[in-house]
Order: C-alpha cells, then sequence, then structure tokens
C-alpha cells in the first residue's frame, strides 16, 4: 500500500524536493519544489561585530563565499559611510572578476555541458563531466581544472584564501598585491580569455550548430515571460561588484533602477508553510502567484537576466557576443532560459576581460588600500551580482557597530518562485495520463539546472548538483512513482 | 568486480565548502579514486540513500560526514551512516563543533523564525512558517523537523576521527588520503580512535610567521580602527583580538599572513577541553595591568564575547548552547 505520508527515504535525502500531483486523468495538477533546510544566518549575527560579517556569511555557502564575502564588506563599508580608496574597489573586484571566472567555468562544462555537450537523451552514465570529457578531449578537461586553479588562486592572493576568504574589511582590504603578483595574475588573466574564447566556441560549434538543440532552446518548453533584474554601471553596462540594480519588464522595458539602499521599495519576501525559503517577488508589481506576465511580480536574476536588464557590456569581445546573441535570438529581451547557459560564457568572457582590465589598472599595486572609518556606524546596505543573482546584505547597527538586525536576500532565492515554474511546466507538458518515464527526469532537471541553483545559499547543494526526488502522486494522493536522481 | 574498500562522503547541515576543499585536491582525487571504491557521495555522483540502506552494517570502511545537525533529518543521515561505517570521520568545523551556524545555539528555535520569516523586506500578514506537515490542496506536504538546538555530530552518534578546519585545507587532506592509502598497504596503522587527525599538534602561532616580543597591550582594537596593520608583528600584540593562542594548527596561518586575525577555524588547540577557555586564559596573559578597573575597561574592548570565543565552538564546548536555546516554547 503506497501511503503518501512521508516516505522515510524522501526525508532522508530531502536538498531539495519536487512534488507532482496528479488529477483524475492522470494529468498535472500541481507541483512544490521544497526546500528543506534553515540555519537561521538573520537570527545569529545579531551581536556580533559588524567586520566580521565578512567572515561570518562566508559560511552561508562555501561555493560561492566570495559573493557573501563581498556584499558584507560593502554593507560594512556602508554602515561606516565610508567610501574605500580606489585601489581597494579595483582589488576587491578583481578577485571578484576571478571567482567569476572560476565559477561559470564549473558550472558550463560540468553540470550543464552534460547536457548540451554529451546530449540531453544520452544514457545518464555519459551525461557528467567525463562524458564531457571524452566528447571534446582530454585536453579540454585539463584547460578546465587549469581555468578553476587560475581562478582560485587570484582568490587566494588577494583574499589570503582559497575558500572563505578574510581580507575584506570596513574602509577596503587588510593587505594590498605585489607588483611580482600582479604580473601573475595579468598573465593568468590573458589565458583566461583565451579558454573564455575557445569555450564560446565550442557552444557555437556543438549547441548553435545542431538544430536539435537550437529547438530545445527556443522551443516554448522552457520559456517563461518574468521581469529581469541585474547590476548595471553608470552606462547601463553589465557590472557584478557595483553599480544600481536595472529592473526590466518582460516586454524589455526598464520600468527603473535601484541603489542598493532602494532595495526594500523594489523588492519583498513571501512566506510559504511547506518549504524553509522565501519567495521574493517585484513588491511594486505584486504578487500573483506563480505566473507569468507583466502583471506578476515574479523575476529571474541570473546570467541571462543580466543581459536583459543591461544595455550592453563593458569590455569589447564580450559586448561582440552580447550583440551576436541577440540578434541570433531575435531581439532583447530573451526569455528562453535555456539561453542562461550561453548567457553564462558571455559572462565567463567578460569576467575574463575584467580580469585583465583590473589587473593592469596603473592603482592596482598601491599600498593605499584601506580608510580608517571616522562616522558612526548606523545602516547600511551591499549589493554585489552573485554568479546565482543579485545578492542584498542589510545590516544595522548600535554606535559601536555590533549588529541588532540583518537582512539577507541571497543569490539563488530570487529564482525560487521561477524555478517552481519552470519545473512546473516541464512536468505539465511532460507527463500525460500518468505516463512517467525516465527521460522526464533529465527534462526537468534541466528546467531548474539552467538558473544554476545554489541551494547552499539557502541549505547547502553544489551549483546544478540538485540532488533531485520527483515524487508522482494520483488524485488521491497516492504515491505512484518516486524516481530520483543525483544529478 | 571490485573488491576496493567502500568510501563514502556526506554533508548535512553545511555550506557545500568541505566538498570544494575535497574537490580542490585535485589530482588526489584519483587516489580515492583507485584505492576506493567510492559508494555514496552525493556531490560528485549518483548515489541513493535506499542503496546505502540496503548495505550490510559496517560495509562502508569510512565515512567523511561534514554539516551540523540542524534537524531530523540530519540525525537520521548520522545514524544511518554510523551504521554502516566501520570508521565515521567528523570532517570539518560543522561537524566536529558547530562551526558558525552553532552560533543560533544562543536563541531560541522560535526566535530564529521569528526573525528569519519577519525581516523588514518580508511581508508575512498571517504570521506564517515553515511545518514539518502542511496540507495543500492536492495533499499532504513534509518537510524535516528544525531542531531546538545545533548539534555536532558526536552528540548525536560516536564518532572515530575528528577533523577540523573550516574548511580543511587541501593539503591536510592530501596528507589523510595519502595515510589512507599507506594504511591500506599495511605500510602505516591508524591512529588510535578518537584522535584528531589532518591537523598539526600546536598552536595557530607557532605556524604564524609574525615576530612576538611578548609585549603586552593595555587596550584591544578592532580592525577598522588600526591606522596600520604592521606586516611583521604579532597582530595580538599590535591589540588585535586574534585567536591564534587556543586555536590548532594545521592551515599555516592563513589568516595572519594575510593581516586578517585568527578566527579560530581549526578549533582548540590539542588537549584543550574548553576552547573559550583556552583563550580567556591567553587574552589576560597579555593584558599590561594589575588593577581590575583597568582590566575591565580592556576587557571592554573585546565587544563580542560569546562570539570571540565560541565563534566555532559553541555547540561543543562546555555551554553547548545559551539558556535560551533550551527554553521549550
Amino acid at each position: 500500500m503506497q501511503r503518501i505520508s512521508i516516505d522515510p527515504i524522501t526525508r532522508l535525502e530531502g536538498h531539495g524536493k519536487i512534488e507532482i500531483f496528479l488529477d483524475e486523468e492522470g494529468e498535472v495538477a500541481n507541483t512544490y519544489f521544497q526546500i528543506p533546510e534553515l540555519r537561521g544566518f538573520e537570527r545569529f549575527c545579531v551581536g556580533r561585530p559588524v567586520e566580521e560579517m565578512p567572515l561570518l556569511t562566508n559560511r552561508i555557502c562555501g561555493v560561492c563565499p566570495e559573493a557573501h564575502h563581498m556584499a558584507a564588506a560593502k554593507a560594512a563599508d556602508a554602515v561606516y559611510h565610508v567610501d574605500p580608496p580606489r585601489p581597494a574597489k579595483l582589488l576587491r573586484e578583481l578577485l571578484y572578476s576571478a571567482f567569476f571566472f572560476a565559477d561559470h567555468t564549473t558550472h558550463f562544462y560540468a553540470l550543464a555541458g552534460p547536457d548540451f555537450i554529451v546530449g540531453p537523451d544520452a544514457p545518464v552514465a555519459e551525461r557528467n563531466i567525463l562524458g564531457v570529457i571524452h566528447k571534446v578531449g582530454l585536453e579540454t578537461g585539463g584547460k578546465v581544472i587549469q581555468a578553476r586553479k587560475f581562478g582560485h588562486l587570484v582568490v587566494e592572493m588577494i583574499g589570503g584564501r582559497k575558500v572563505h576568504p578574510c581580507t575584506s574589511v570596513p574602509g577596503g582590504l587588510t593587505k594590498g598585491i605585489t607588483e611580482e603578483q600582479r604580473q601573475q595574475i595579468e598573465q593568468m588573466g590573458r589565458w583566461a580569455i583565451e579558454f573564455a574564447r575557445f569555450s564560446l566556441q565550442a557552444f557555437n560549434d556543438i549547441v548553435l550548430g545542431n538544430q536539435a538543440y537550437v529547438d530545445l532552446i527556443l522551443g516554448d518548453l522552457y520559456t517563461h515571460q518574468t521581469y529581469s533584474i541585474g547590476l548595471v554601471n553608470e552606462k547601463n553596462q553589465v557590472n557584478f561588484y557595483d553599480g544600481k540594480v536595472s529592473v526590466v519588464a518582460p516586454d524589455g522595458e526598464r520600468i527603473g533602477k535601484y541603489a542598493p539602499n532602494e532595495y526594500m521599495d523594489w523588492i519583498a519576501e513571501r512566506v510559504e508553510p511547506w518549504t524553509y525559503l522565501k519567495f521574493p517577488y517585484l513588491k511594486k508589481i505584486g504578487w500573483k502567484g506563480f505566473v507569468d506576465g507583466k502583471d506578476s511580480g515574479v523575476y529571474m536574476a541570473t546570467p541571462l537576466s543580466r543581459l536583459n536588464a543591461a544595455d550592453g557590456m563593458s569590455t569589447p569581445l564580450a559586448q561582440e557576443e552580447y550583440e551576436r546573441f541577440y540578434s541570433t535570438l531575435g531581439g532583447k529581451p530573451v526569455h528562453q532560459r535555456l539561453a542562461i547557459h550561453w548567457a553564462r560564457l558571455i559572462e565567463l568572457l567578460y569576467a575574463a576581460e575584467r580580469w585583465v582590465e583590473l589587473a593592469t589598472d596603473p592603482e592596482i599595486t598601491s599600498d593605499h588600500v584601506r580608510i580608517v572609518p571616522s562616522e558612526k556606524p548606523t545602516e547600511g546596505v551591499g549589493i554585489v551580482e552573485a554568479p546565482r543573482g543579485t545578492l542584498t546584505h542589510h545590516y544595522w547597527t548600535d554606535e559601536r557597530g555590533i549588529l541588532t538586525k540583518v537582512n539577507l536576500i541571497v543569490g539563488t532565492t530570487n529564482n525560487y518562485a521561477a524555478i517552481q515554474m519552470s519545473t512546473r511546466k516541464a512536468a505539465q507538458s511532460l507527463i500525460h495520463r500518468g505516463q512517467v518515464t525516465e527521460g522526464l527526469l533529465n527534462r526537468i532537471e534541466m528546467a531548474f539546472r539552467a538558473y544554476d541553483p545554489c541551494f547552499g545559499c539557502a541549505t547547502h547543494t553544489l551549483p546544478g548538483q540538485m540532488p533531485l526526488e520527483v515524487t508522482i502522486r494520483d488524485a488521491r494522493g497516492e504515491m505512484i512513482e518516486t524516481i530520483r536522481q543525483f544529478c | 568486480m571490485s573488491e576496493k574498500p567502500k568510501f563514502a562522503m556526506y554533508w548535512a547541515a553545511s555550506c557545500g565548502g568541505c566538498e570544494i576543499a575535497v574537490l580542490n585536491v585535485h589530482e588526489k582525487i584519483l587516489d580515492i579514486d583507485a584505492n576506493f571504491e567510492i559508494v555514496f557521495w552525493p556531490v560528485a555522483m549518483d548515489a541513493k540513500v535506499k542503496d546505502v540502506e540496503a548495505m550490510p552494517d559496517q560495509s562502508i570502511l569510512i565515512t567523511l560526514f561534514n554539516g551540523g545537525m540542524r534537524n531530523k533529518e540530519n540525525e537520521e543521515m548520522a545514524h544511518l551512516l554510523r551504521r554502516k561505517s566501520q570508521i565515521l570521520v567528523a570532517f570539518g568545523s560543522c561537524a566536529c563543533e558547530g562551526c558558525i551556524p552553532g552560533l543560533a545555539n544562543l536563541s531560541s528555535a522560535q526566535s530564529l523564525f521569528e526573525t528569519v520569516y519577519h525581516t523588514p523586506s518580508t511581508e508575512n500578514p498571517q504570521g506564517l512558517y515553515p511545518q514539518p506537515q502542511t496540507s495543500m490542496q492536492e495533499g499532504e506536504l513534509f518537510i524535516p523537523a528544525f531542531n531546538p538546538v545545533l548539534k555536532t555530530l558526536d552528540q548525536v552518534v560516536a564518532v572515530d576521527y575528528y577533523m577540523p578546519g573550516c574548511p580543511p585545507e587541501s593539503h591536510q587532506i592530501a596528507a589523510v588520503i595519502d595515510l589512507l592509502v599507506a594504511v591500506l598497504q599495511g605500510k602505516a596503522s591508524l591512529p588510535a580512535r578518537g584522535a584528531t587527525i589532518g591537523v598539526g599538534m600546536s598552536t595557530v602561532c607557532d605556524e604564524c610567521p609574525r615576530t612576538r616580543n611578548v609585549k603586552k597591550i593595555k587596550q584591544f582594537v578592532r580592525i577598522q580602527e588600526m591606522t596600520t596593520i604592521d606586516p611583521q608583528l604579532c597582530l595580538l600584540e599590535q591589540g588585535l583580538p586574534c585567536n591564534g593562542p587556543a586555536t590548532r594548527s594545521g592551515c599555516s596561518a592563513l589568516c595572519p599572513k594575510a593581516s586578517a586575525p585568527c578566527i579560530g577555524c581549526y578549533g582548540p588547540a590539542e588537549g584543550v577541553i574548553d576552547y573559550g577557555a583556552r583563550l580567556i586564559t591567553a587574552f589576560s596573559s597579555v593584558i599590561d595591568s594589575k588593577d581590575p578597573q583597568e582590566i575591565d575597561r580592556i576587557l571592554d574592548g573585546i565587544p563580542d564575547p560569546a562570539g570571540q570565543f565560541y565563534r566555532f565552538s559553541l555547540a561543543k564546548s562546555l555551554l553547548r548552547a545559551g539558556k535560551a536555546a533550551w527554553k521549550v516554547e
């Protein structure tokens, strides 16, 4: 007898769970994407000194600690009303560019690559990084490892550690870099640009050169009309470290840009009792449920949304790719979720170009990397783009700089409602009359993998490595099938 | 086909940094692969709890377990893997001593929910909180129940070895892999059960290249208040509360080398029972005063004693949790 209640196995594996309910006809009535964990940083950071936040919030996510480190450092600068010296900002952004490069590389080759390079319908046993290397050659595998190594090396040189950097403090950094380090960083950055171009070429040849893949990308299955958000500089070009958040409607109209300290006018979060993670949405538009369209406050914060929300890229090669992207896909904005993978590679190239740009700035080796705050600490917001979406840290302190309140809206969380919708749509399109096949699983996975979800930020799962369990129930709530896979 | 000993790695309530640290051993991963059959490692392979449940008890030679015990599901996984493993290693700070998420033990679970689900950007007029069971129109939905306090792995099941660090440094992980391989080949023997592995036997200060002049201080300072940070001199002697004296060696003093204080992620040094108590002793010994009032004033320079002394180790400390956390609502 398949009693619904919770299968102990389900709970044991529940890093992320999709529940699918079928109606009398065996059609999908609804789906729920549940996040089963909470740690509570917003509570236990209260009482801590604000300068520790770049270290404490690193531990929200060991995959993207650099993002939390930077958002926390910028929020702490704002709390002290201090603007770090230019060399400090350059160094932080340099670290951040190298981090983005390593992170996007991992996602494209190890996590998303198998779907495209090996193929979405290839046997499960081949749909992994080894399958990718088999297809593109061992030499490329070596390059991927090298790309990750280089990224981490730069993070360590500037941030002091490979995982959980420690050098950003209110007002700047604890240390600078030497000319010898700068030269190494520049050299690695030049290699990174070539690697990014190579990756775009590979995407071009393997994915865009294959009509079946192009159809998959452009098909309705993976399309949602939502708002797009992303950080832009004063010229409305994509920036990962600093700027204002641009908000673009499903029809492409920019409805506004907000500075970090204005985020609460724009973003609100909703609580549902069946999951530990909250659902952010655009406050000005309002929550209308898990639905598409201009009247629904659901938005996405991904590489694709960053491109949609911006007018272009600030570096030349990435700008060329940006133009090619929109001319190929029929103009802005692009709503096909699988195009996130292509957008990610354009960001990969931008990250590498920006890395070299910063490493060759005459001020990058300056010792002037910190100023001592002179004003009383009060309140401040820091925003950066995490690889998986806009990351917001908001702190309130007493006059000694001890935290009295903390608010965090993390990268992947932004996309929770959109991921919910994408997986539901995939299930609705693929399950009919109670028929479930193994191929369904990967198609549903592809729906959320595009977002590169990192519930490490809310729970503890590597980007795209969401261990997935799908439970199918009939109209009476009886479990008729469970499919599981750790992708 | 394979008669190789079985290896598993699992994450409970953690950040994923331990997995990244293991992946950062690069080619050493191949040594694991060559010498072990990896039977369960959610981050790296298609693994199923059902398969683990089907294995005979004690059939996994070694399991590296990271993450703290934050909810019922975490505890169930700990019990399962304990039963199936001959050697269970508490891997990383969360499993060993609770890490940063253990600071949640200073408040009640209720206040944690009240904070998280009522932040200034959260619109929650009905006061909804996540529930272990929710009735939806279509049926029941379940999520694991939240524990009142975060526990360490050894507060739930017996642990054979401890490997601290947030995360453990990759060169230490590589050294432990080498040791395991040597044990399998009969060239080395396992350390005594209960030992801390992949670490040094001293303190971070002993690994730190900074100069110590046994100088005493008249005040503690906060890092953003320092006009300069001397790159050669001991940070504690510059007045910065650096946790090096109480913290176990093993990381090669990464943070102090980058002019940032040690924050204690490798846990208590060998033989230290309570991390905070040892650190208080160490700080007391550098205070340059015998006047109780002046000593009080100097100690006031540490703005967050609970965090300073138990940042990573609260859940494992003699305190374990603040009074609030034990209060049943």
